[in-house]
């Protein structure tokens, strides 16, 4: 390596642009920061060595080289701004409101947005946020993070630390902030040390130079919010990985128990009620607001829950004991905690179909004499049931979640949310069968004008079935098959997550913020006092903030001969 | 109760009037010829003083608002909107603190007052809050963004003084154009404010059937329908005939509600524009030109960089870090790129940007104000077009 010795004495790395002791222009060197174009010298890495703008020959020195650009880095920032920004042009795919017409990606872009959300689909767009491309470019800021900043600090921290207040005439009066006095006493110069001292600035002297220091420490804080930066960015790598993260999803009825998914079978929960409680109509505070939306709005809903930890089996096949640990009420904003794992309250159903009677009557009969009655199990419905009177009944279709649409009929989901049937009725005896239609419950209970998504239906199960329709197709039929009672469930929606990398966020995030209040709230000032025959030279520099150095330079040259600094940067 | 909400709505116009009159004393200021000293200095302090007044009626609203609802009044789009023109008042009144310049309150207290102005627009009754905003987490992640956003739009403030002081108004250029652009559409906002005040006023209103999804829905226009829904049909009988509907593609719900609202805000400020450049027969910029003749467009360049510096800290700790929080704490993931998040991160990444663009040399001055004036756009994006059309799980309105 060449080194280079200054005239001060001091030898400086390979590169250097100001020399690191006396700040004096090293003349070789001042293209690399442009000084050799301006009066003022840039100042921003203290004119020191860095590798980037030393080396350029082999391919790591262009790689480094290309990732430690600021403005590469600040090209990679606008891309991922942009791509961002594209994503939300449309939902993302997670987003598909349960309503859409198909939540079928490749159906529901098209039909919804036309051309432009068959261009965002088949672009990928819809999943774009975990596309490699999104992730890569991601990766590439934090590459272009670590790059950058050990190709400054280093070299930044070294040239900091090796200054000395005796600075080369030439430093002095290319700052920013800069005047000449011819005449100065000692005892002002006493003063104003007093003064800067008062304002906390560190004094260093040599031979009559001075330098006053504060705020040295706000030079790291980029560094530090980098460091941050990175602890997130790895973080979410290791998100990927099911050891650290996991997100399952569970229903569990009123009164069942179920095994918690994604614990290997150690937790358990049970769902002893489930809660959900509305705001009232006549609410003073917010009845004009509730009016105004015209429905019921949910103020809370909560899974009152038991968990249970299932103990080591010791025979295999033995029915496993639970023993309870917490017993808990989970809401929003409010989720249980245990082993490690979080259950958070995420939806619920309050009327899932568990049972549904049907009674038997002859078509258009006065006195309503039932002929059969058979009951349909809604989460085991068998295809046939036999009556004791003869009667035979066929299911031909079961549609538990009906919907009709132009497309015809067909069922939204799998669960029980509004069963329809086509019965094929067999009469005592006989070969010959009919058809009718029967189901949509919640068609009619909409149509009574009651959401069915606050307001329970389980009290009106015996009389809410009669307003279904029952069609009969043919218009030929002998019978006629009506809703008798219907039972219903209610069931909650909750996530279960275990996520270890949390801690790491969080120490990133917290650091992140250590090191942008550290390098945004504090500023580097820096004050020189350099004696020439009678007189003095006076500078300043500051990484941010002019306004505040000026001002603490006016106090301190406050009543003295000594000329207020000019701002070279206007001339 | 009806007593508390008289207070707060009486505070909050309080507040509004003596913005309005502060920025009044305000423009007394910009004179600052050598003689008139004293006088400048007098008139400063005494719009300074009837800001702060102004802010503190303006805290009294929130407080009296807070007591009657229960719950912090940041929960829909009057109250959040409302409670950023009071962020931008009070980062105003901080920044005044350290510089002193007067000229700052010109411009930063109208446009406190078209947010407020802007905000009453929206339904003003006091709404439940739905079980997921029931988080303390939230009203500090609420109340932090704003008061980051607030700080921010000082940049937004300094930036457009910088440029309407430097922009060479003498020759038609892409600079003159863009500035004026920016100037039209502050315009077409209170274009927007104007006619929905003024049909707000009379309770205008014409109904809709239209289909969507497969539904039947109603929209509820408070504006005379020049654009109908797609295939709507007109319920209210005495309206005026829609002059045509909306495209196919344009069927969300409301669809053709929010595009008739855009027809009326461009036509009305349109119109405004227009009044205002016949009477001064230039640009805008160019009339307001010369009241500037005594800004240091240095000074000005580093209240701009400052409050970007102060404000980004606050921004990321309210809009990403407390977000992270809250979102964790209600759905058990701190990050779900919802629209609204996506878009506080895209905020987060321009400012980023912005702050290391001033790194290297070229980016001072006139490229920095133009930023400035983008990162606002961002943050208004963010707080109107997602709030009401790409709409995610913080839609308020
Ligand atoms: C989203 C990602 C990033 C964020 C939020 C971020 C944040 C910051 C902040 C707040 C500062 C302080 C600026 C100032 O003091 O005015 C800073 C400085 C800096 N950043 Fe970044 N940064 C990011 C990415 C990058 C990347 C990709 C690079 C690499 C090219 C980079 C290189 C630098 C450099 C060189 C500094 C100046 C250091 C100094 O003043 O000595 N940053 N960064």
């Amino acid at each position: 390596m060449n080194h280079i010795k200054c005239e001060c004495g001091h030898v400086n790395p390979e590169g250097t642009v100001l020399c690191e002791a006396c700040g004096k222009p090293i003349a070789e060197n001042q293209h690399i920061d442009g000084n050799d174009k301006k009066k003022l010298l840039n100042m921003r890495y203290e004119g020191s060595a860095r590798r980037s703008t030393t080396y350029n020959k082999t391919i790591i020195d262009k790689i480094w080289n290309f990732f430690s650009s600021v403005k590469v880095g600040v090209w990679l920032i606008v891309l991922a701004l942009i791509a961002s920004g594209i994503g939300t042009i449309f939902p993302q795919e997670q987003y598909i409101p349960s309503d859409a017409i198909s939540r079928d990606p490749q159906i529901f872009y098209p039909e919804t947005y036309g051309i432009f959300g068959k261009i965002f689909y088949q672009l990928g767009f819809h999943n774009l946020y975990s596309s490699w491309w999104y992730l890569i470019l991601i990766a590439l800021i934090g590459v272009s993070l670590v790059v950058c900043s050990l190709d400054r600090f280093v070299p930044l921290y070294k040239a900091l630390k090796r200054q000395k207040p005796k600075r080369h005439e030439t430093f002095i009066n290319r700052q920013r902030f800069y005047s000449e006095t011819d005449h100065v006493s000692s005892e002002d110069l006493n003063t104003v040390k007093e003064r800067l001292l008062q304002q906390r600035y560190k004094i260093t002297e040599e031979d009559g130079h001075i330098v006053a220091e504060k705020g040295r420490f706000s030079r790291w804080g980029p560094y530090v919010n980098h460091i941050g930066l990175i602890i997130i960015l790895i973080a979410a790598l290791l998100r990927i990985t099911p050891f650290m993260y996991l997100n399952e999803y569970l229903w569990v009825r009123e009164g069942e128990v179920k095994v918690v998914p994604g614990t290997d079978g150690e937790y358990y929960i049970e769902n002893k009620e489930f809660v959900l409680d509305t705001y009232a109509e006549d609410d003073e505070r917010f009845k004009d607001a509730i009016a105004k939306q015209g429905r019921v709005i949910p103020s809370n809903f909560q899974t009152n829950a038991i968990i249970y930890q299932a103990e080591d089996q010791e025979v295999i096949g033995a029915e496993t004991k639970l023993n309870k640990i917490t017993d808990d009420e989970i809401s929003m904003n409010h989720p249980v905690k245990f082993g490690g794992y979080t259950l958070y309250q995420q939806g619920y159903q309050l009327n899932e179909f568990s049972k549904m009677t049907f009674k038997i009557y002859e078509m258009n009969d006065p006195d309503a004499d039932v002929l059969g009655e058979f009951t349909v199990d809604l989460f085991n419905p068998k295809t046939e049931y036999k009556l004791d009177n003869g009667f035979k009944v066929e299911v031909t279709e079961y549609y538990p979640d009906y919907i009709i649409t132009e497309d015809g009929i067909s069922s939204k989901t799998k669960d029980s949310n509004n069963p329809a049937f086509v019965f094929k009725l067999f009469p005592p005896n006989s070969e010959e069968s009919e058809i009718s239609f029967v189901g949509n419950v919640l068609g009619a209970v909409e149509g009574l004008g009651i959401d069915p998504t606050v307001v329970e239906l389980q009290p009106m199960g015996n009389v809410i079935g009669s307003f279904a329709p029952s069609v009969d197709p043919t218009g030929e039929n002998n019978y006629r098959i009506l809703i008798d009672s219907i039972d219903f469930d209610r069931k909650s929606g909750l996530s279960v997550k275990r996520d270890r990398t949390l801690p790491l966020f969080i120490i990133g995030a917290l650091i992140f913020m250590i090191g942008v209040v550290q390098g945004m709230y504090w500023q580097h000032r820096r004050i020189w006092i350099h004696p020439k025959k009678q007189g003095i030279l006076l500078a300043g520099h500051t990484n941010k903030n002019w306004f505040g150095l000026k001002k603490d330079i006016e106090k301190a040259i406050e009543n003295t001969p000594i000329q207020m600094v000019k701002d070279q940067n206007n001339e | 109760m009806e007593s508390l909400l008289n207070t707060s709505s009486t505070m909050l116009f309080t507040a509004f009037i003596l913005y309005l009159v502060a920025t009044f004393i305000f423009s007394f200021t910009i004179k600052d010829k050598n003689k008139e000293r004293k006088r400048t200095e007098f008139a400063g302090k005494l719009a300074i003083t009837l800001t702060i007044i102004g802010f503190l009626s303006q805290l009294i609203y929130f407080i009296t608002r807070w007591m009657a609802s229960g719950h912090a009044p940041v929960s829909n789009m009057f109250e959040f909107v409302t409670f950023l023109g009071m962020c931008l008042v009070l980062a105003f009144i901080i920044i005044y603190f350290i510089y002193k310049l007067n000229v700052l309150g010109l411009f930063a207290l109208p446009i406190a007052m078209i947010f407020i102005a802007y905000a009453s627009i929206f339904p003003t009754e006091i709404a439940p809050l739905v079980p997921s905003l029931k988080s303390h987490w939230l009203y500090i992640h609420v109340t932090t963004v704003a008061l980051g956003s607030g700080i921010l739009f000082i940049s937004f403030v300094a930036g457009l003084i910088y440029l309407i002081h430097g922009i060479d108004q003498s020759v038609r250029s892409a600079r003159t154009i863009s500035l004026e652009i920016v100037l039209y559409i502050i315009f077409l906002i209170i274009g927007f404010i104007v006619i929905s005040s003024v049909f707000g006023a009379m309770h205008y209103n014409a109904s809709f059937e239209y289909q969507s999804n497969g539904k039947t829905l109603q929209s509820e226009y408070h504006l005379p329908p020049i654009a109908a829904p797609h295939d709507g049909k007109l319920l209210t009988e005495d309206a005026m005939k829609p002059w045509f509907e909306v495209p196919t593609w344009m069927h969300g719900a409301d669809a053709g509600k929010k595009f008739n609202t855009v027809i009326w805000s461009f036509l009305t400020g349109t119109v405004l524009y227009a009044l205002v450049r016949l009477l001064c027969r230039k640009r805008i910029g160019a009339a307001i030109q010369p009241l500037l003749k005594n800004v240091k467009p240095d000074l000005v360049d580093e209240i701009n960089y400052r409050s970007v510096a102060i404000g980004f800290p606050v921004f990321t700790l309210g809009g990403l870090i407390f977000a992270s929080i809250w979102a964790q704490e209600a759905w058990g993931r701190f990050w779900g790129w919802d629209p609204k998040e996506v878009w506080a991160l895209v905020t987060w990444f321009f400012y980023a940007a912005y702050l290391h663009l001033r790194l290297s040399r070229g980016w001072h001055g006139e490229k920095s104000a133009w930023l400035a004036v983008a990162g606002f756009g961002i943050i208004l994006f963010n707080l109107i077009v997602v709030n009401l059309v790409l709409a995610g799980l913080h839609s308020y309105a």
